[in-house]
């Protein structure tokens, strides 16, 4: 048992070393107060400490030292505060060009699908060296996908994406953590990060039998009908969906929003909340025709086909997503079994 | 050291709040704030213990990694339950409806509070309340978290949520009826010349309590009904499936739940910012300051309530804002701790149980609001946040505060409650213990926090490396556990065989202990006028009418 009692967590990824700077520079702050809390004290408490024959000497106070102990610690506070918004900042907006990740979380289990086809589930397997996006969604009640070696936490929601991204430095398997109480088994919605070296990495992600999430997508897209209206020849009765995701798009009511994860969730889902203009309200919901990672090929392929560097591939991948759904009923049949236990 | 002032026998003969009338429609028909004061007393005890019975539990489950002493459905209602009875019915009802209901009319020289009967009904429905929330833990109980995060709690759950939720709403409302009787009572029912700078700063932070009771507690009533609407009737409300937004509610539960906090917190500074000038003799340094920084707590803290959100989903700025009022929130409380420090200078300080109470508060209470900036601080709270450090930083503002403030104040005026003195070297043994006891329970969680252990995990046997600092946690909990029993065994003993004890054993300043102990049932034989300054402890050991006690 005292073999194995660190009492730092490792510091795994880019973040994880702004974190700890603020950290330590925050115990040495606070250590300094309390010490001179402390001292004042412990001090005052025998130097003062009731002696025969002497009385208290009443003192009313002092607005000087009443300004001074309010607005050095106030300005203090700023410091922390500013600098805990630098980090803030930097973890809350992912690069641009991050290798992107779908994440799923249901009662009590990760369901993780790579952009290259790749799933897995209560794992991760990234590269060291290159920025990751966690693209993530719930099933059902809230989650938190948390990584301390990475010092990276992220509330999971059910009905939107929310999103977290980190930059791996080192080699290694490291604790997946459900953060948010999420019922029975939530201790037991546990994994591991697995960061590989590109080498390792690129075998890895080549090595499955599945084709890219985008093209899983794009069967699904044809399979539900999507193509009849969302057309890229002619103008169709729904919007051409080419070069859509990132841009802003104008609604029928006016306002204008980016078409980013969320936006195209939301029309797949709920089509009459923010219409495009121009369009008629045709469009019926696919709430529970389409499962989670169903929403998320949806998502994949339609990024894929609004930017130029990825071209959608044809390669079929029903035999893939056939091999994954009983590879999830596999590891909830292991949860359950455990949970009997 | 000897216990000041014994007075004769016969005194305790006259007539009192307590042997006035006897039986138990005498103690459950009451009116008089002191007996509600009493009757709140035994009831949160009773409630106390139960919550400590579960914390202990929790503690003995985490003594191991493997989840092996109770079945994760157990666990997970232990450490439901543990909150909800220790924040509901223990912590927000613990100093404003004890030492509150007690003192708050003596100490502003009134003969009771403005509404005695509303105060009554205000004991009876935390009664009721604590009864459907024993009815709920005894038929089943309920796992989800004291926060009952939706959508777990409106439509996962399979536990008793509604029936604990109606517990929580009926108590809730005991809570605003203390409250509004507080405000009324301030206001309307000073003595002659007891203007609102000469009132002991106890009564400032109870003032500002109940403005948070007031204000506060229907929100978190609104947030049950409305779970429980989407519950019962599938209204859309937080459900994302029925067009609803989770994060609502946690907006909702928040702004009453982070005041909540202050509810806890504030009336136990007013405790201590009684007790220090008392053992230290000396006025209170810069009155007006700690008077304020009450009312700016009361303020800012309901302008904070988004930093238990900041990994929710929220928006980035949103962040940025509550971050920094989170800040703006600290100075007060930071100039309370100076002030208090600066108080003990040149004073004559003695060391009586309420003291070394007050001064294991001041440590306690530094620690958990420096470790506040740690979580106010955007890029730690990502890391840290819902971790054990968090555990352990509310558990220090809360137990290590409010607690410890608390069973300060207990002592600080048993003599003036009960008539009797407790046994001093007892005490002072259990606030050591206490102190002790808390600082090996906590401390460790907050490495465990950094580390990133979960908190509201029921086995932890996929990461063995955090068990070293979980046994020390619950061997400071059992020490912990041993503190919190001794007071209730000594203090019960005094009741019978303490030595009586005279008005005012301590000396102290304050209307309150111009009266007899026990008071008799108005509180006073007549009308008191204040022509004086609170904490006039230069007057009190004036030398004419010098008569200090020799120490040692």
């Amino acid at each position: 048992m005292l073999n194995n009692f660190p009492l730092w967590p490792e510091q795994a990824s880019t973040m994880a070393h702004r974190v700890d700077a603020l950290y330590i520079f925050l115990l040495i702050v606070a250590g300094l107060m309390a010490l001179l809390v402390c001292t004042l004290i412990i001090y005052f408490a025998a130097r003062y400490r009731r002696r025969p024959g002497i009385r208290a000497e009443q003192i009313e106070g002092s607005n000087a030292l009443e300004i001074t102990w309010s607005v050095i610690p106030f300005l203090v506070f700023m410091v922390i505060f500013a600098w805990g918004a630098v980090v803030y900042f930097k973890e809350r907006t992912p690069p641009a060009d991050a290798t992107e990740v779908y994440v799923v979380a249901k009662q009590w289990m990760w369901k993780v699908e790579h952009a290259e086809g790749q799933r897995e589930i209560n794992e991760l397997h990234v590269p060291v060296g290159r920025d990751v996006k966690l693209i993530m969604t719930s099933q059902d009640v809230i989650h938190s996908f948390f990584i301390p070696a990475f010092r990276i936490k992220q509330d999971v929601l059910p009905g939107r994406y929310t999103v977290e991204w980190f930059h791996a430095t080192k080699p290694g398997t490291y604790h997946l953590f459900c953060a948010e109480y999420c019922g029975t088994q939530h201790s037991g919605m546990v994994g591991s990060i697995v960061v590989l070296e590109p080498a390792q990495y690129e075998a890895w992600i080549n090595g499955g039998p599945n084709g890219p999430l985008s093209a899983t997508g794009e069967k699904i897209f044809a399979e539900l009908g999507c193509s009849t209206c969302h057309r890229s020849d002619v103008q169709g009765r729904g919007p051409n969906l080419e070069g859509v995701f990132g841009k802003p798009v104008q609604l029928e009511d006016g306002r204008t929003v980016t078409a980013d994860e969320n936006y195209l969730r939301e029309c797949i889902l709920d089509p009459g909340s923010k219409r495009v203009k121009g369009f008629q309200p045709i469009m019926p919901t696919f709430q529970g025709l389409v499962n989670e990672e169903q929403v998320n090929a949806l998502v994949a392929y339609i990024k894929s086909i609004s930017t130029l560097k990825s071209a959608p591939s044809s390669r079929t991948t029903a035999r893939a997503a056939s091999a994954s759904d009983a590879n999830e009923q596999a590891a909830t049949h292991t949860n359950r079994s455990q949970v009997q236990q | 050291m000897s216990m000041p002032n014994v007075v004769p026998q016969q005194r305790f003969e006259r007539e009192n709040y307590l042997n006035q009338e006897y039986g138990i429609w005498s103690w459950l028909l009451t009116t008089d704030h002191k007996r509600i004061a009493l009757l709140y007393l035994v009831s949160i005890t009773f409630f106390f213990f139960i919550g400590g019975f579960f914390a202990l539990l929790i503690r003995l489950e985490l003594l191991t990694p493997a989840g092996d002493l109770v079945q994760a459905d157990t666990y997970n209602k232990l450490f439901t339950m543990h909150g909800m009875v220790m924040i509901f019915f223990f912590l927000i009802p613990s100093i404003p409806a004890v030492l509150g209901n007690f003192l708050v009319p003596m100490m502003i020289g009134a003969k009771d509070l403005a509404f005695p009967r509303i105060n009554l009904l205000s004991w009876y429905l935390y009664i009721i309340g604590g009864t459907i929330m024993l009815h709920c833990m005894m038929t089943g109980g309920v796992d989800t978290g004291w926060t009952f995060y939706v959508p777990f709690s409106s439509n996962y759950t399979n536990t008793k949520f509604v029936e604990a939720g109606i517990a929580i709403f009926i108590a809730g409302f005991s809570s605003i009826l203390t409250g509004l009787n507080f405000v009324v009572t301030i206001h309307r029912m000073r003595a002659p010349g007891m203007t609102w700078s000469r009132l002991p700063l106890f009564i400032w932070a109870h003032y500002a309590t109940s403005i948070i009771q007031l204000l506060g507690t229907p929100v978190i009533a609104i947030t049950i009904v409305l779970v429980a609407c989407e519950r019962a009737l599938h209204l859309g409300i937080f459900d994302p499936r029925l067009g609803g937004d989770p994060l609502l509610f946690q907006h909702l539960f928040w702004f009453y739940s982070h005041p909540a906090v202050y509810i806890m917190i504030l009336p136990s500074m007013g405790v201590v910012t009684e007790i220090i000038p008392c053992f230290s003799r000396k006025r209170i340094f810069g009155y007006s300051f700690v008077a304020l920084s009450s009312i700016a707590i009361a303020v800012f803290g309901f302008l904070v309530w988004a930093h238990h959100m900041f990994v929710a989903g929220m928006s980035v700025y949103a962040g940025l804002v509550f971050s920094f009022l989170s800040y703006a929130v600290a100075v007060p409380s930071a100039i309370k701790v100076f002030n208090w420090t600066a108080t003990l200078y040149k004073g004559s300080i003695r060391y009586d149980a309420p003291m070394l109470y007050a001064f294991g508060f001041l440590g306690l209470f530094t620690i958990g609001g420096l470790t506040g900036l740690f979580l106010a601080a955007l890029g730690i709270n990502v890391h840290v946040t819902d971790t054990y450090f968090v555990v352990a930083h509310f558990h220090y503002i809360m137990v290590g505060g409010a607690v410890m403030g608390y069973l300060g104040g207990i002592h600080f005026w048993w003599p003036k409650i009960s008539g009797k003195l407790y046994p001093e070297g007892w005490a002072r043994l259990a606030a050591l213990i206490v102190f002790l006891g808390f600082n090996l329970t906590f401390f460790p969680q907050f490495i465990l926090g950094y580390m990133g252990m979960p908190r509201r995990y029921w086995d932890y046997s996929h990461m063995p490396e955090f068990q070293v600092l979980n046994v020390l946690s619950t061997a400071g909990a059992t020490i912990l556990g041993v503190g919190y029993l001794l007071p209730m065994v000594y203090l019960l003993w005094s009741m019978r065989y303490g030595k009586p004890a005279s008005d005012n054993p301590w000396n102290a300043a304050g209307l309150e202990w111009k009266t007899a102990s026990p008071p008799p049932t108005l509180n006073f034989e007549e009308q008191p006028v204040v022509t004086w300054e609170a904490y006039n402890y230069a007057e009190l050991d004036a030398p004419p009418r010098m008569q200090e006690v020799p120490v040692g």
